[in-house]
């Protein structure tokens, strides 16, 4: 089995502050993380290869510096790191970005045989968008399962797997067959730890690079700013509410008197179902 | 194996033709499970009608599953002046293959401009599908829509964890999709008189063509569900300890809202961490928020300052919490929070009752 594991670093998103005078975003000396649910698709990949046997292929597009990222996740146990990077990528929105990963998962393929499985997060807590997963699996014309939080079952044989999906209102349990693509959340596994020799590895280990060079039949005309439809025509820093609070007094009984009565003369009374 | 080295690749080019002055009109992708459409699907059709007006453009509704021609019928009822429908077997859960095949059938048909869905775990799936096979631009979650004198819908959505807004669009590609946060926007008050025309669509996937197979759906009715709460009632460290959670599910039962919390009520393992509130939980949007025993510190306030009416109870007049609520009450919450649940029970009752 071939699985393939897309990851992306992002900044770590705690420490992104906005200037307050500029309004506009901080990012120097901001940290890269791997994006969080990233890291629960490596465990999982990792888990089937110790289970079944699997070679396990980690992706990210991004710059140069996401070989750190790659470095970790071989450090946990996977057999190659991929990192594609060219200047031609950046600015990619989701569908350049899925054609671009589309591309990578196909010479993967060629490379190291073909990909049974693809796990990507169920979103990046930057772009946060969740459409890259849905976009690969369209792209490439796999079965696509999104947010799965147990995988009850996979039968390496015939390829078929049953999987629990956590959706608002519920769980559903659906059987598929692969090559699949599957998008997870947290409750899916907890990631494992880097063991000593694992690091040992990680040390040594050069990622491989991909650049627009190495893709034979890459549109160029279809990556990076160039290749992606949507267009961010501006950011801002929403206007902080003015309220002016309306602050009730007298005993217990006569602020709670009030503040009902406040709040059926609102439009609550007809959007809540009050009346 | 020499003629698999030309591998297929969906979603380069649009199919067809290209004439996007075609493209009239909004469709809204109605979204529904055991034929209950979920809310959001109605707040969309709300704010795509006036988008639509704005545009002198038909609103469409797409309706997809098993016996659901009374959505169809509700659609109408809510805003859609065309509603298209697909009945059948095949379509009774969601699965992306059959659904996303009706969807791109219909846009490829009837050619509207703009297309919306919620942007639930759904919502999600079938939009990252179908904007990637048309293809076209996908905005996501956005919580702003409108539409300028070119056409172009400007969807924004927020950004890094709520600090910024992003105004998106697309001009490259028809039709313009986005997916809209639930809760966001306000249904029209349903009218049944409204008339409108439903056009039956034809779904023509057979089940054996279908890999994937829901095998079981099972409810979760305990699922904590912030995001889509009309009616939040949160509590902080004033509570002073897991029993305080119990004053807030009584006021939140009266009223039918979630109970949830600040990080450090999660934190001190009060209540799970589901139910935060906050840059590290969950950014929520309800009508009414009850902040009490919360201090309002920057990291909870962002997560839930975009509640349209907040009401803070709190012992210290100082905390900051009050800047941001409509209404303030100092005081101790294990008097007032009691009081609150009685007076709203005698507001609602002979309401309910009736
Ligand atoms: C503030 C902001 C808003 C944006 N809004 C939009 C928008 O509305 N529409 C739009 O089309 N684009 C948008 N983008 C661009 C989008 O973030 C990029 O296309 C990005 O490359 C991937 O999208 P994502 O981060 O949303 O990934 P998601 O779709 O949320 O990621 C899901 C999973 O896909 C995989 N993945 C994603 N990116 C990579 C990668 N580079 N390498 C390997 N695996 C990856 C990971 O497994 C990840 O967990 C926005 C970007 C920003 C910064
Ligand atoms: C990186 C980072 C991320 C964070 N993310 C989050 C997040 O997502 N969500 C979040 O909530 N916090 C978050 N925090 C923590 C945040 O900074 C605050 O520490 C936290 O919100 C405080 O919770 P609190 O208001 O319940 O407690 P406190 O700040 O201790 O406030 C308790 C309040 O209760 C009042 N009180 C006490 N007794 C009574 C009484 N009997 N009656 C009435 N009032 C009473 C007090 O006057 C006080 O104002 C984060 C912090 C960091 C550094």
């Amino acid at each position: 089995m071939h699985i393939v594991v897309c990851i992306k670093q992002v900044p770590d998103s705690k420490e992104i502050k906005i200037d307050p005078k500029t309004n506009t975003l901080m990012r120097q000396g901001v940290p890269a993380v791997v994006n969080y649910y990233d890291m629960h698709g490596v465990e999982e990949a990792l888990r089937i290869k110790d289970k079944y046997g699997a070679r396990v292929t980690v992706i990210t597009m991004g710059p140069p510096s996401a070989d750190k990222a790659l470095k970790q996740c071989i450090s946990l146990g996977a057999d190659e790191g991929v990192l594609v990077s060219d200047r031609a990528f950046a600015g990619a929105d989701t569908l350049a970005t899925s054609y671009v990963l589309a591309s990578a998962i196909y010479k993967a393929a060629d490379t190291w045989g073909p990909v049974d499985m693809i796990f990507a997060g169920k979103q990046t807590s930057d772009g946060d968008t969740g459409q890259v997963g849905p976009g690969i699996a369209c792209r490439i014309d796999y079965e696509q399962l999104t947010y799965v939080q147990q995988i009850e079952d996979i039968n390496p044989d015939t390829g078929e797997l049953i999987v629990h999906r956590h959706l608002e209102d519920g769980v559903e349990r659906v059987k598929t067959r692969t090559p699949v693509l599957i998008t997870v959340v947290t409750e899916l596994n907890t990631p494992r730890r880097a063991s000593l020799p694992g690091m040992l590895r990680a040390a040594r280990y050069t990622p491989i690079v991909w650049t627009t060079n190495d893709f034979e039949e890459l549109d160029r005309s279809k990556i990076g700013l160039r290749g992606s439809p949507t267009i961010v025509s501006k950011t801002w820093v929403p206007e902080p509410k003015h309220v002016s609070t309306d602050m009730l007094t007298g005993t217990g009984n006569e602020v709670a008197a009030t503040l009902v009565e406040n709040l059926f003369g609102t439009e609550l009374k007809h959007s809540l179902g009050w009346a | 194996m020499a003629e698999d080295k030309r591998r297929k690749m969906i979603g380069l080019q649009p199919e067809g033709d290209v004439d996007w002055s075609m493209y009239r009109g909004i469709m809204v992708v109605v979204e529904q499970r055991s034929g209950v459409a979920k809310p959001v699907s109605w707040q969309l059709l709300g704010e795509a009608r006036r988008l639509a007006d704005k545009l002198d453009a038909p609103l469409m509704a797409l309706v997809m599953g098993q016996d659901v021609s009374h959505i169809a019928q509700q659609a109408i009822g809510y805003g859609a002046d065309i509603v298209y429908h697909a009945d059948a077997p095949e379509l009774k859960d969601y699965r992306t293959r059959p659904y996303s095949r009706v969807c791109l059938k219909v846009i490829k048909t009837y050619r509207p401009e703009i297309v919306l869905m919620g942007a639930t775990y759904t919502g999600r799936d079938l939009a990252g599908a179908i904007a990637t096979h048309l293809p076209t631009g996908l905005t996501a979650d956005s919580t702003q829509l409108d539409v300028d004198d070119e056409r172009l819908l400007l969807a924004s959505r927020p950004a890094f964890s709520e600090k910024m807004l992003a105004t998106i669009l697309c001009k490259q590609f028809k039709p313009q999709m986005a997916t809209v946060r639930a809760g966001v926007f306000q249904a029209l008050p349903y009218d049944e008189k409204r008339t409108g025309k439903i056009i039956a669509v034809h779904q023509d996937m057979h089940e054996n063509d279908i890999v994937t197979k829901v095998l079981e759906f099972v409810q979760d009715d305990n699922r904590v569900n912030l995001e889509d709460a009309q009616v939040i009632v949160a509590g902080g460290r004033g509570l002073g300890g897991p029993d305080g959670f119990k004053l807030l599910h009584e006021l939140a039962n009266v009223l039918g809202g979630t109970v949830a919390a600040s990080r450090a009520a999660t934190d001190l393992g009060w209540i799970d961490h589901a139910y935060q509130v906050g840059q590290t939980g969950t950014t929520v949007r309800p009508k009414l928020y009850f902040a009490i025993g919360i201090s309002g510190a920057v990291q909870h306030v962002v997560g839930m300052q975009n509640s349209d009416y907040i009401v803070a109870i709190n012992k210290d007049p100082n905390a900051p919490i009050f800047q941001i609520a409509n209404y303030g009450i100092v005081g101790d919450l294990f008097e007032i929070v009691p009081l609150l649940t009685k007076a709203f029970q005698e507001r609602l009752t002979p309401v309910m009752a009736r």
